[in-house]
């Protein structure tokens, strides 16, 4: 099968092609305007991903965002896997904002953002192909070089090889004869390389970005510093949706030393200075009133008084609560017959799991750096997003202009965790710089900024009404989820990977007014909480072991992890005195994963400490085991963190934690013994595993919690007081 | 005008004495290496060393550092990025974003300046001060481990 090149632009979007002076060349597409300057230094752009040189050095770019996860190695990886790339002279770069060219076909379109783990799993069969058309095409040229068949030829890294005339030449070597035929074949799946012929994927290459991590080289957006520039800082509203009346002080603010302007915002009041040291003063002396919000008087203390009471009123399938005003509901999964499993069940279980807001805290604050033109008719932005599109727009539509006239630059990122899908931190430095143009501006969230106007994970009540027959077989569920956020609370309320026939799971909204958003791993890691700490209350009333009540309802593939996770565990020997062991499986962007955790309990303070954490995962091909077990041991270590810590009180609309003073991460002294991770060999595709261990630790506390008091934790985190309760009850 | 000692040459600054050595460090050395995160002294990103010390730069006053004192930041390290503590982070795999981790590496130099050869135990205790919200924690203390018994520079 072959295509022709606009098909291959429509269907791929992984070459760009144009006319140059010696026929068709490729280009890859920096600018929709298609003015990218010829590439110079000998090398060529072979197609849209890959760059070479004459020496036979080349240049990957990578269509993600790297915030820790390693998808800067892991997806060139792939691409110079399939291309037999020699790895040593490959150089990696961020690829520009154009998902025609280096997006992926998602559900909701085309897209070149990284979130929800889907990095790997989405690319890995976009590289895999790309890789081997440019392999296909250097290969090409060299059959017409050579004047032989294309078919007799092979690669090794680097290299084409033609082994009947004995004849071997470099990549780069053929950079002066590359052209493109007309069509480019795609390559079949099955002319891709056995994996068991693997050279890079599934072997441990150091990632590319830690040497300039370790030696302070690593450029983040509030790294760049501009000829000129300007810092700038926002005050916004305490209560969330506040927008300000005015500022009372404006004169006395503009004379401060060092002040250059001040700006009314629609949600805040901004001020630029010539220097951060200048900045600071301003920002602490604003006196802003403020107008009243829906958030105005909210606190999150009495949430779940009020979902109780929309899940009482909430009879089954009539889920349109009118309590009050905005709120409303929907059915999200409604698998076999769930009022059948609940009108035949011999036993009927109800249990609550409520959890609190918690905060991103990723540790570089917001900030990105703006510069609009003079004349206001084009902008650049250095900025660390997990969406550079959605930036590129947002900035655009901010400032008036096409998306074209504005150029990201795409910075590493320090931390993402689900809050830098939204660029709002790069609209508020245009709007600032845009005052001031051609002066660029550096806006800066202080840590306080973004406690106090973060974006948390909402706090959210389920409800459990779980079915059992007269053998005890768990025949259904139904599991209602009430809070704020829609998808942020519905999601992980599925149960792949578990055989029960009937299941049934709804969302209740209550909106509140207060900023909500996605956190690692989304609703995976308080709805599988109340799953798996649902499965484990059954098992303790039928005096199962959990971990042979589910491996009867786990199919192969999910059981096979719990089963390794168990032997991890040495889950059959007792553990010492004074601890207990919990067990927690779950599925999340399509890895499998069991978790089992060993904890004691310092009685007298109500502190929980995890002494060990086992995990088991099927991630199907793992592209870079190493990083992928940096991720569970880091996402262990987060979930930790939120499960036992973390935790944002907002009253009277105002949130109360400021800083890590008062909103601790976890800290060194406070880890595990031993975090110990094993990744099941699979010849399944690639799977998403940035998330997958942070919400096992919920639940795998609790249910160890449960197995050393008989007490039962179901309302995050367990913070001390809760604990002391717990064990009182 | 201020003058600063800082990986190992005399700088002149014009800040007002009370400006975080931090923000010195940064927005007029072009010295980026050292971060900001909280501003507040509570989570080590900002670690620079003074006299071999590791210390908060967002806290400290440009105007406390003045006397001579000698001021260490990522980039002064070493010379080719191969003091034992970054070859051990690189060995480890221990950045992700990679975003704390000058302060981590200024930090652990501190403890190994005062004490070569720490047990696990000083390692935690030590660097427990610092926040990695990525959790590399694991990492950090087998990458010390390693610095510490590789030979040590100097």
């Amino acid at each position: 099968m072959t295509l022709t090149r606009r098909e291959f632009l429509q269907q791929t979007g992984s070459l760009a092609l144009v006319i140059g002076g010696s026929g068709l060349l490729p280009r890859s597409g920096y600018s929709a305007d298609g003015d990218n300057p010829v590439p110079t230094n000998g090398g060529a752009e072979v197609t849209a991903w890959v760059r070479l040189s004459v020496d036979g050095s080349m240049i990957i770019y990578s269509p993600a965002t790297e915030m820790g996860q390693g998808s800067m190695t892991a997806l060139p990886l792939i691409f110079a896997e399939e291309m037999d790339a020699d790895w040593s002279r490959v150089t990696v770069e961020f690829a520009p904002q154009n998902p025609s060219l280096y997006g992926r076909k998602l559900m909701r379109g085309v897209s070149q953002m990284t979130f929800g783990s889907t990095g790997v799993m989405t690319y890995y069969p976009v590289l895999r192909q790309a890789g081997a058309q440019a392999r296909y095409l250097i290969m090409a040229c060299a059959a017409k070089y050579w004047g032989v068949d294309i078919k007799t030829l092979t690669t090794e890294p680097g290299r084409v090889v033609h082994q009947a005339g004995g004849k071997t030449i470099g990549y780069g070597e053929l950079v002066p004869h590359l052209s493109i035929p007309d069509s480019i074949p795609v390559i079949p799946d099955e002319q891709l390389k056995d994996p068991t012929n693997f050279r890079l994927i599934g072997k441990n290459i150091p990632r590319n970005d830690i040497p300039r991590k370790v030696n302070g080289s690593a450029q983040f957006a509030l790294d760049v510093r501009l000829p000129d520039m300007l810092y700038g800082m926002i005050e916004r509203g305490r209560v969330h949706g506040a927008k300000p009346a005015r500022l009372k002080n404006e004169a006395d603010i503009k004379a401060m030393n060092g002040v250059v302007s001040v700006h009314m915002l629609d949600h805040g009041v901004g001020v630029i200075a010539e220097s951060m040291g200048a900045l600071f003063p301003a920002k602490f002396k604003l006196d802003i009133e403020w107008k009243d919000s829906k958030a105005s008087g909210f606190n999150s203390a009495d949430v779940f008084d009020l979902y109780e009471q929309v899940l009482d009123t909430a009879a089954h399938g009539q889920l349109l609560v009118n309590l009050e005003e905005g709120k409303e509901g929907k059915v999200v999964i409604d698998d076999g017959d769930i009022d059948q499993a609940r009108d035949n069940a011999a036993k009927t279980y109800v249990f609550n799991y409520k959890n609190d807001y918690v905060y991103h805290a990723q540790q570089e604050p917001l900030n990105s750096v703006v510069q609009v033109a003079v004349d206001g008719s084009s902008a650049e932005v250095w900025i660390g997003t997990q969406n550079g599109t959605g930036a590129q727009h947002d900035i655009a539509n901010a400032l008036g202009l096409e998306p074209s006239k504005v150029v990201v630059h795409q910075q590493y990122l320090g931390g993402g965790f689900g809050r830098r899908t939204l660029s709002d931190y790069g609209v508020e430095a245009a709007l600032l710089a845009k005052e001031v143009a051609p002066r660029p501006v550096k806006l800066t969230w202080m840590r306080e900024d973004d406690l106090h106007y973060g974006m948390y994970r909402p706090a959210s009540l389920q409800r459990m009404e779980a079915y059992t027959d007269r053998h005890g077989n768990l025949t259904g569920f139904t599991h209602s989820v009430v809070g704020d956020g829609e998808r942020l609370i519905a999601d992980g309320t599925d149960i792949n990977g578990y055989n029960i026939p009937n299941h049934r799971a709804e969302m209740h909204l209550v909106h509140h007014g207060v900023r909500v958003k996605h956190w690692r791993a989304v609703g995976h890691g308080t709805n599988k909480f109340a799953i798996e700490c649902m499965m484990d209350e059954i098992a303790a009333d039928q005096n199962k072991d959990p971990i042979e009540f589910r491996m009867q309802i786990l199919e192969p593939r999910a059981a096979a992890t719990l089963a390794k996770a168990a032997s991890m565990a040495g889950w059959g020997n007792a553990p010492a005195g004074g601890r207990a062991r919990g067990v927690a499986y779950l599925e999340r962007s399509r890895t499998l994963s069991s978790g089992i955790c060993e904890i004691s309990i310092d009685e007298e303070n109500g502190k929980i400490k995890v002494h060990h954490f086992w995990s088991a995962h099927d991630a199907g091909i793992v592209i870079q085991p190493d990083s992928v077990i940096a991720q569970i041991e880091g996402g262990v270590v987060m979930g930790l963190s939120s499960v036992l810590d973390e935790k944002i009180d907002i009253v009277n609309g105002e949130v109360q934690q400021n800083n890590f003073n008062d909103y601790p991460i976890i800290r060194m002294h406070e880890l595990p013994e031993t975090i110990e991770t094993e990744l099941l060999t699979s010849s399944e595709p690639p799977a998403g595993l940035g998330e997958s261990s942070t919400p096992l630790i919920a639940c795998a506390v609790a249910n160890a919690f449960f197995a050393l008091t008989g007490k039962r934790l179901r309302h995050l985190p367990f913070t001390p007081d809760r604990v002391k309760a717990a064990m009182r009850a | 005008m201020l003058t600063i000692n800082i990986n190992g040459s005399e700088k002149q600054v014009d800040v007002p004495g009370d400006t975080h050595l931090l923000w010195v460090v940064r927005e007029h050395l072009g010295l980026t290496g050292t971060k900001f995160s909280c501003g507040i002294g509570a989570c080590g990103a900002c670690t620079v060393q003074i006299d071999g010390k590791a210390m908060r730069s967002c806290i400290t006053p440009v105007s406390a550092v003045t006397n001579g004192q000698k001021i260490t930041t990522i980039e002064g390290l070493s010379t080719d990025n191969d003091h034992p503590l970054q070859r051990a982070w690189i060995e480890a795999q221990v950045p992700q974003c990679g975003y704390c981790q000058s302060g981590q590496i200024m930090h652990a130099a501190g403890l190994l300046n005062e004490n070569p050869k720490p047990s696990k135990a000083q390692i935690v205790e030590h660097m427990s001060a610092n926040l990695c919200r990525c959790g590399t924690y694991m990492r950090i203390a087998k990458a010390v481990e390693i610095a510490s018994e590789s030979d040590t520079k100097d």
